[in-house]
């Protein structure tokens, strides 16, 4: 029997990291399901950008007081993991804060100052949950907020809220243990709360928070797949595979420029028979659905954790259109996550008579774009919505001839005569002498 | 009327000799009657500096931004290839143009089409010219004039300039009161990815009429702009408030052709 608490703890860390497991890798297969695209030059520079905007938290930055706070529960997630690890060695071995002896008379400083890192993160978290439910951020109940958006990202505050309440009680509930080894800064004002119980009830509910705790981080764990909350592990591959050109760069495409050499070479014989790999499925210009779009498109989405810094720069969405970079992401992730369903019930994708363009994104909000590329400039981990937007243009202008009106006579005037407007291309010089 | 002669690239070839830089005068600088007096500024500033310059006059087309930006792959890749076949038939090295968009185009799309030159916006330019002694301004009529300036998104976020038209305005001896929103975060004017050429979608107000209501509130005098559509965008947002009479919309080589009375 004494080694029942062990065994629980073993199946509980293990069905955690199973499930979690399994999760992941189908978030990871349907990114998989999007097109290749080469982000593998320039490691150097890859895992520099990484360092600083994921884990330097550079471009958070730009807004201090988010930036900030958000710097707190950062910091608190990444330096309380150590005392999780102590958690999981206790709970595997049956030990009690195994680290203790390791660290001799640092480990009560150690603790201490996790204890002020879980207040600064309570403290934090409270001051989130304030600017999204009481003080209502603009950016945080756009049209796209509500519903699961908006209940998600309150419970990740609560969960947060439970986690740093269950750690602080445990150790305030062990501070009045009669054998008490142990005392910490923070803790140590919480005790006397707890000093009416008895001997029994004190390790009872140290045992119970210990748990919470614990079993609460397991909970979280696999709460973050179904979350936005997943940029947590997203945001580092996202920063290292991110665009590291000039923004105003955009990918010009390989095929088109095959034909328009074969168009633009006299040689060329326009009745030549067609190359023998006729199999191949003919390739779609642009991008109608989220599996048209590439691995770094469906990485992106995935690892948007809806801030809406995007969404508060955009000078379309600044101005009332419907445009919303942020919802471009939203519906980019949730299309992938029903095209994997589908294949997962199926197989393989049996068509559900949906598309990423029609159904999820609008043609108005597709063509309100200024391509600014301040949506680009605005995330905090490198997500590129105008990628994904000029893909859905390809498409839509190419495939469907569906751009709206005005741009098919810009079009049709720059093949003409070589300008936007309908002017002469021989008076191009005019100008000097006018 | 320019009172000098604006040599193209064909006359220069025919005579054997070879302009150390093309101005690319793009299609807003060709036809738009107020981007034209930039081009004839720029003209202006080129021919004084006595630098050795060709237009592409008749032989330039558009580069094919605005196909692009509104989904036409394929056409922006045909006037590519069109604009790639004549620059590189001249030999072409060293481009500068007064639009970011033909600048972002140029530098940015051509190479892994064939085509790989020195590509400058005129802000990058000028100022590389300063610095070299090529071109000096003194900064007179200018000198204390409250203005400010907008980033246009092709030069500043999309190539990362916010220094060099910064560098030039300083010359000028202006008094520089910066937007709210300026370089990286910056509003766009509301004419690119092709809403040029296009009515808005439905919304609560337009574009360009913000960002010059955030130009005015800096009580500037003259707004200055390194891009034609900015330009346009901006004088139109300036007239919604009828205030044409109080606040002037330039552009960089403007306030430098004026300064230097060229």
């Amino acid at each position: 029997m004494t080694y029942l608490p062990n065994i629980l703890f073993i199946a509980a860390l293990a069905t955690a990291i199973a499930v979690f497991a399994r999760k992941a890798g189908r978030i990871r297969k349907n990114i998989g399901l999007g097109k290749d695209t080469d982000r593998s030059d320039r490691p150097s520079d890859r895992l520099q950008n990484m360092l600083r905007v994921a884990f330097g938290q550079s471009k958070m930055q730009a807004r201090p007081v988010a930036g900030a706070l958000h710097f707190i529960v950062y910091v608190s997630f990444l330096i309380i993991n150590i005392e999780v690890l102590e958690i999981i060695v206790d709970g595997i071995f049956g030990t009690h804060r195994a680290f203790a002896p390791f660290l001799g008379k640092a480990y009560a400083p150690i603790i201490s100052a996790f204890e002020v890192l879980a207040v600064l993160t309570v403290i934090a978290v409270l001051i989130f949950w304030w600017r999204r439910n009481v003080s209502k951020l603009d950016r945080f109940h756009k049209p796209e907020m509500k519903g699961w958006a908006f209940t998600d990202a309150n419970n990740i505050l609560y969960i947060e809220l439970v986690l740093m309440f269950a750690f602080l009680n445990m150790n305030a509930l062990e501070a009045n243990f009669s054998d008490a080894h142990h005392s910490f800064l923070i803790s140590q004002y919480i005790a006397p709360l707890w000093s009416g119980a008895s001997e029994w009830g004190l390790h009872f509910g140290e045992r119970l928070f210990w748990w919470v705790h614990i079993l609460g981080i397991f909970a979280f764990l696999n709460y973050l797949p179904y979350s936005k909350h997943f940029h947590i592990i997203l945001a580092f591959p996202n920063t290292y595979y991110a665009n590291l050109e000039a923004k105003g760069r955009f990918e010009n495409n390989a095929t088109v420029t095959k034909e328009v050499a074969m168009m633009m070479d006299p040689t060329a014989d326009p009745f030549a028979a067609p190359a023998a790999d006729t199999d191949a499925p003919i390739e779609r210009f642009g991008a109608k659905d989220a599996n048209d779009l590439s691995w770094a498109n469906l990485l992106n989405a995935y690892t948007c954790t809806e801030c809406g810094r995007c969404t508060s720069e955009c000078p379309a969405n600044l101005t009332g259109k419907k445009l919303s970079p942020r919802k471009i992401m939203m519906d980019t992730r949730d299309r992938i996550e029903e095209i994997g369903v589908n294949i997962a019930a199926n197989g393989s994708f049996v068509d559900d008579g949906r598309s990423l363009l029609g159904d999820y994104i609008t043609n108005e909000e597709l063509w309100a774009c200024t391509s600014c590329n301040a949506c680009v400039q605005a995330c905090p981990v490198d997500i590129d919505p105008l990628n994904i937007i000029m893909k859905l243009r390809n498409f839509a202008t190419m495939e469907e001839s569906s751009a709206p009106g005005a741009l098919n006579a810009m079009m049709t005037n720059v093949e003409n005569n070589g300008a936007p407007w309908p002017f002469n291309q021989m008076d191009r010089a005019n100008w000097i002498n006018e | 009327m320019t009172t000098f002669q604006v040599p193209t690239l064909a006359q220069m070839t025919a005579e054997g000799k070879a302009p150390e830089v093309l101005f690319w005068v793009g299609c807003a600088g060709s036809f738009d009657d107020r981007a034209k007096k930039i081009t004839k500024a720029m003209a202006k500033i080129l021919h004084h500096t006595g630098i050795s310059y060709a237009v592409l006059g008749t032989e330039e087309g558009c580069t094919g931004d605005p196909a692009k930006r509104a989904g036409n792959e394929f056409l922006f890749q045909m006037q590519a290839m069109m604009n790639i076949q004549v620059l590189n038939g001249y030999e072409v090295k060293h481009i500068v143009t007064t639009c970011p968009h033909c600048f972002n185009t140029l530098k940015n799309e051509y190479p892994e089409l064939g085509g790989n030159y020195h590509v400058e916006h005129h802000s990058q330019f000028l100022n590389r010219l300063l610095k070299e002694g090529r071109l000096k301004i003194e900064g007179g009529s200018f000198k204390g004039k409250k203005i400010t300036f907008h980033d246009p998104c092709y030069l500043g976020r999309a190539n990362d300039e916010y220094e060099a038209p910064r560098a030039l305005l300083e010359k000028l001896d202006v008094s520089l009161k910066e937007m709210r929103r300026c370089k990286q975060n910056g509003l766009c004017c509301g004419a690119g990815g092709s809403q040029m050429f296009k009515e808005a979608e439905k919304g609560t107000a337009e574009i360009n009429h913000v960002r010059a209501d955030e130009a005015m509130e800096t009580g500037a005098e003259i707004v200055v702009a390194g891009c034609p559509f900015c330009n346009t965008m901006l004088t139109d947002g300036v007239k919604n408030r009828e205030k044409e009479d109080q606040v002037q919309v330039l552009d960089l080589a403007e306030m430098i052709a004026l300064a230097e009375d060229l």
